[in-house]
């Protein structure tokens, strides 16, 4: 229970005034610019982006300055913002296979048409601090350019459908069901479940996703293919009666490939996993990718092993972090009557147990 | 939908080029073609929302909503009737209505000179920038090579 209580206004004035210096730091050092942040901390931008559940590099930016850099903090910014805007409608399913990729790799085909292009990634980096970077106004030397080939990657999956190695995914509704319009409810079909793992908190993801591998339920994954590249954004225009392309997004896509299914009547054949985030986000889109195919247990006949991960109530409910730190952080708020009530009867059954002590010892 | 019209067609395209185009660079290169803008009524305010961004359930399957991107839209109307649209990624009121006025004049019988003048620099530059990065992603393609095995040495 809360309760009205008066007095703290100039006190809460004068925090906030306080904050806005202490967000700016010493004013000695130069102001950072939503560019900078947007060009130089992209992957911040991207996972606020992908958390927040809207495409919007400046906004993210923006977000992540006022947050002073936490990041939980900016989303909730973000999804705060989304809701003062009208939406204009849904776009038409992204095509993926049409991506141009930054980077695109298979751990299953080694020489896939294409082939295996690693992108700007942080794989095989030492992992050891570059002072160098501590150095400003050393602008890297320009990366190196080989002609690139036309035409769009084929999904590595598309392989294996061919000879019907794998399973194929079925079509759903043309409108999916939204949580940001409608109450979660459960059973949550898969493109629900989809939409809830997307925008959730990377770290609960990658725990769920690892609690999987190591023995929580066990989904076996090969990641069949990892991309990250631009895609084009299309939409029916109504008053012009035809779609047009409104934008492009950066994707980072994952699609794994889990152990054989098969039944007295179907023969075995590889499932899947998918992941497709907001951004360069692989942690996130390969975390997604594995714990939707632990979702799946039921549709594919698997046993329910008491596993986290294979609990869409527990992963759905917990997956978000804006939800998650509104309902922590409530509890830091004023409590005192609940407290004061709480109190009163501990000093009541303290008062009485030390009595029934003091008889029985006079007894 | 598959559209066969041409003028449609080339419409399409146009708006797309239009949507995607930076917001600075596409209100510069219009200032550039028209010293002021022309006399136009506003049949839709420029107007800041969202589309909801679907994907599909292992690229083809059941399309889910992956989350919004904010778009910016705007309608005019010319003196001569001619009726434009305008709709751009982010969220840029001046490149709405500069996408639509853009729009409108193309339907007024400027197409070839906007063709020239904004239309083939977007195109190209956006060619370039994908290039850019197109280039410098298959420089980090992997050529394998077999080592040779000791006992066939």
């Amino acid at each position: 229970m809360y309760v009205a209580v008066k007095g703290g206004e100039r006190a809460i004035d004068n925090a906030h005034a306080w904050l806005a210096e202490e967000r700016r730091g010493d004013t000695g050092v130069a102001e950072l610019s939503i560019a900078q942040i947007r060009e130089q901390l992209a992957l911040s931008v991207a996972r606020v982006m992908a958390e927040g559940s809207l495409y919007d590099p400046d906004l993210a930016a923006l977000a992540i300055k006022q947050a002073r850099g936490d990041l939980i903090e900016a989303v909730f910014l973000i999804r705060a913002y989304r809701t003062t805007l009208p939406r204009f409608g849904a776009s038409n399913p992204i095509e993926t296979a049409a991506m141009v990729c930054d980077r695109r790799i298979s751990a299953t085909f080694k020489d896939l048409p294409g082939g295996q292009i690693l992108g700007p990634t942080f794989d095989y980096t030492h992992r050891l601090l570059d002072f160098a970077l501590a150095a400003e106004g050393l602008d890297p030397a320009p990366a190196p350019q080989v002609a690139a080939p036309d035409g769009a990657l084929p999904h590595v999956t598309d392989f294996l459908a061919r000879e019907d190695l794998i399973q194929p995914e079925a079509d759903g509704p043309a409108t999916p069901r939204d949580l940001t319009r409608e109450p979660l409810d459960f059973p949550a079909d898969r493109p629900l479940r989809l939409q809830a793992l997307t925008r959730g908190d990377e770290g609960f993801v990658l725990s769920m996703a690892y609690s999987t591998q190591r023995g929580y339920g066990r989904t076996h994954p090969f990641v069949g293919e990892l991309r990250i590249g631009t895609v084009a954004v299309e939409m029916e225009i109504p008053e012009l009666g035809f779609a047009i392309e409104l934008g492009e997004v950066v994707l980072t896509e994952c699609e794994t490939v889990n152990q054989f299914m098969g039944s007295k009547t179907e023969p075995p054949q590889f499932t899947r996993g998918y992941g497709l985030v907001f951004g360069q986000s692989e942690r996130k889109a390969i975390s997604m990718a594995l714990v939707d195919r632990s979702l799946r247990w039921e549709e594919l006949g698997e046993d329910n092993v008491g596993a986290p991960a294979q609990d869409q109530e527990f992963v759905l409910y917990h997956a978000d972090n804006v939800q998650a730190t509104g309902f922590l952080e409530h509890i830091k708020l004023p409590h005192y009557v609940d407290f004061q009530s709480e109190l009163e009867l501990i000093r009541r059954l303290r008062a009485e147990a030390l009595g029934d002590q003091a008889r029985e010892a006079a007894e | 939908m598959s559209v066969t019209d041409p003028a449609i067609i080339a419409r399409q395209a146009r708006l797309s080029t239009l949507a995607k185009a930076p917001a600075a660079r596409l209100c510069a290169l219009f200032a550039a073609y028209a010293s002021e803008q022309p006399t136009h009524a506003l049949l839709r305010a420029p107007e800041i929302g969202t589309v909801m961004l679907r994907g599909r359930a292992g690229a083809t399957g059941a399309p889910f909503n992956l989350g919004e991107m904010t778009v910016t839209r705007c309608a005019v109307r010319l003196a001569s009737g001619a009726v434009g649209h305008g709709h751009v990624q982010g969220r840029d009121a001046d490149a709405a209505r500069t996408a639509a006025l853009i729009d409108a004049l193309c339907e007024d019988g400027q197409v070839a000179a906007i063709e020239a003048a904004i239309l083939a620099p977007l195109r190209a530059e956006a060619a370039a920038h994908k290039q850019a990065r197109a280039t410098r992603a298959a420089a980090t393609k992997v050529a394998f090579f077999t080592m040779v095995r000791g006992d066939n040495a």
